[in-house]
């Protein structure tokens, strides 16, 4: 099932969720609507729903404009944050509320209905659960039990709002695994929403970047990660270092340093700012060409296997962050206020007129 | 004389652990002391006599009572106001908390606010604002006069001004419940494909159920108690007007102790099984919370 989103906007009162929305998803997809808080991803996953109506814009479902159908009728699976799982009633029951509602002419048979809760207990391993009630159990079954409440009733699209916020991180990782391999298997048309990048880097076929109503850049993870369209977009994926300049002759200068920037079309020299990634920093003790720049180091912080390194630049007293592994920081015995050369590489220039940051 | 203090005061027995809230033994001794006289005095006492009151004069002086017509058809009247004015109020309770906490609409504080005004006006205030609406000089009493329907002074009359005094009852109890509960559930049924309807009985009931039932009793409580509104509106008209509180009332302003006491036991009888309904109730709550 293909979603065609037309023109949607939104607004509550006075502030405006969503800006001329227009978005395709093609079937069987797995989209992640990534942003941060307030950017509108969830306001749009339940205007998708149903459970909100757009003020303005179309929705189309396939070949059928559902923009005023309510959702009982729209055939989604949600799956929301907080997992919303009856209180009242057990695992088993839960599963197969869906199928119960339906109306008499729809309904399958009691053991219809038994067969298939039990297939779905099987396929997301709480076959021994299914007495329980949802205060008896942990925020990981909670969610899967959540998943399998809304996959019972063979939706069109699965729609997922931050399914994995409110787990503990192993938990999230596990889950996001799962939910990746459940929808290889099954290919339906699913949509989450997330405000951590390295889940929907992880997970998603494509990513929809959103900021304040707005689609800012839609692409495959590795598009919007390696070839951002606007600075919003290179910050929201990762940690960025800020070079200001100007772009002449080609290369992004500073002063005395300049740097290569790889595919960089431009006609006349203007003022530029270079985005780097802390791991595409190279930290080396001696100076080597005209892009290395001197700065002392202020911080360590090492994480496991990769250490984040801190340092202030000599000549124009700026921060940056470098991100190296275990072993070639070891290797190079750096400590806190020795002097190190930093060189950039995989420049990404933006030019401050174009944007407002 | 000084004998009696410590030689070493710094040394307490280790099991008495000194916390900031640890009271000396005295001081709770006192409190509970004073709890229990106080309730003792103002509770207890007065239930004990209203008992011992109504067989001061023998059993059969007790049965004559409360079998006598006037006192039974003050009996049924108080239940037929309880059958109309608690489901009455039961099922505003439930729609003034499901739009409350489902939906988001101008005035809603209004509404809220104007639910609670039965608990601040004086409940003789309520009576007699009916009777300036509804009597024969009322705002309406030239239309009613016209239609021949009587409301003042007759069971109408006292029906809605038992509605008007225990409103709040089942609206306050379910409002915040439902409020705490969300919307989330409600919202997950519908894009499972239920309707409003089966969302209704399917999702929300059972999760209001005990704060429902537990407004219900409380409604129930007050109305079959209610005295001054209902004195107002009714006039008092023996065999036709009176409900049980306004019969006892009749019975002591003629010196019928006895009678009056025997049937203020009825209603004490009632109280009593509302109270114990009530604990069992909150305990099974206590129990559904825990879970």
């Amino acid at each position: 099932m293909s979603i065609v989103i037309n023109n949607v906007s939104k607004s509550f009162g006075s502030f405006q969720a969503l800006q001329d929305i227009d978005l395709e998803i093609q079937t069987g997809e797995l989209v992640a609507l990534l942003g941060p808080s307030g950017s509108g991803k969830t306001s749009l996953l339940r205007i998708i729903a149903g459970l909100e109506y757009a003020d303005e814009g179309s929705i189309y479902f396939g070949s059928d404009e559902i923009t005023d159908i309510s959702t009982k009728d729209r055939k989604v699976g949600f799956v929301f944050q907080h997992y919303a799982l009856f209180r009242h009633m057990n695992v088993f029951d839960n599963i197969a509320y869906g199928l119960k509602v339906r109306p008499k002419s729809t309904r399958p048979g009691k053991k219809v209905i038994e067969k298939k809760v039990n297939e779905l207990l099987q396929l997301v391993k709480l076959e021994e659960l299914a007495k329980r009630y949802p205060a008896q159990l942990s925020g990981g079954q909670k969610q899967r039990v959540a998943l399998a409440r809304a996959l019972a009733v063979e939706p069109k699209v699965l729609l997922l709002d931050e399914p994995f916020g409110a787990l503990d991180a192993k938990v999230r990782k596990d889950l996001r695994r799962w939910l990746r391999n459940l929808h290889d298997e099954f290919n339906i048309t699913s949509i989450f929403v997330t405000h951590d990048q390295e889940e929907a880097l992880d997970v998603a076929d494509r990513i929809v970047v959103m900021n304040d109503g707005r689609v800012e850049q839609i692409g495959s993870p590795e598009e919007v990660y390696e070839h951002p369209k606007n600075p919003f977009v290179y910050d929201f994926l990762g940690n960025v270092n800020l070079f200001h300049g100007r772009l002449e002759n080609g290369k992004l200068s500073q002063g005395k340093a300049q740097f290569a920037v790889p595919g960089v079309q431009h006609e006349q020299d203007q003022k530029a700012v270079g985005y780097v990634r802390p791991h595409d920093i190279t930290i080396t003790k001696e100076e080597s060409g005209q892009d290395s720049i001197k700065a002392t180091i202020t911080h360590i912080h090492v994480v496991g296997p990769i250490v984040h390194i801190e340092l202030k630049r000599i000549d124009n007293d700026e921060f940056l962050e470098a991100e190296i592994t275990k072993e070639l920081y070891r290797t190079l015995g750096l400590q806190t206020n020795n002097n190190v050369y930093v060189k950039p590489s995989q420049l990404k220039v933006f030019f401050p007129d174009d944007y407002s940051i | 004389m000084a004998g009696n203090v410590p030689l070493q005061p710094n040394t307490a027995p280790a099991s008495q652990k000194k916390t900031a809230a640890s009271e000396p033994v005295w001081v709770r001794t006192i409190l509970i002391t004073i709890s229990l006289v106080f309730l003792g005095l103002f509770l207890v006492l007065p239930l004990i006599t209203i008992f011992i009151q109504a067989f001061d004069q023998g059993v059969k002086v007790y049965l004559a009572a409360i079998t006598d017509p006037e006192a039974m058809s003050a009996i049924k009247l108080t239940l037929l106001v309880i059958v109309i004015a608690v489901p009455l109020n039961a099922i505003f309770g439930v729609a003034a908390a499901w739009a409350v906490s489902k939906f988001q609409f101008r005035g809603k504080n209004l509404l809220i606010t104007i639910i609670d005004l039965p608990f601040a006006v004086s409940p003789v205030i309520a009576g007699l604002v009916f009777v300036l609406l509804f009597s024969t000089h009322g705002l309406f009493g030239e239309w009613l006069y016209a239609h021949d329907i009587k409301i003042i002074f007759a069971v109408p009359g006292i029906v809605l001004a038992t509605i008007f005094v225990t409103l709040p009852f089942v609206a306050r109890e379910l409002i915040p419940l439902m409020q705490a509960q969300g919307t989330s559930e409600e919202e997950a049924s519908l894009t499972l494909g239920a309707n409003g309807w089966k969302t209704f009985w399917y999702v929300t009931i059972p999760n209001i159920k005990w704060g429902l039932l537990y407004g219900i009793i409380l409604c129930n409580a007050r109305a079959i108690g209610e005295f001054g509104a209902v004195s107002v509106v009714s006039g008092h008209i023996r065999g036709l007007t009176n409900t049980m509180p306004l019969h006892i009332e009749i019975l002591y302003g003629e010196y019928q102790f006895a009678a009056a006491f025997a049937v203020a036991t009825l209603m004490s009888i009632l109280a009593i099984i509302t109270l114990i309904i009530k604990s069992v109730l909150e305990w099974k709550t206590k129990k559904q919370f825990s879970n």
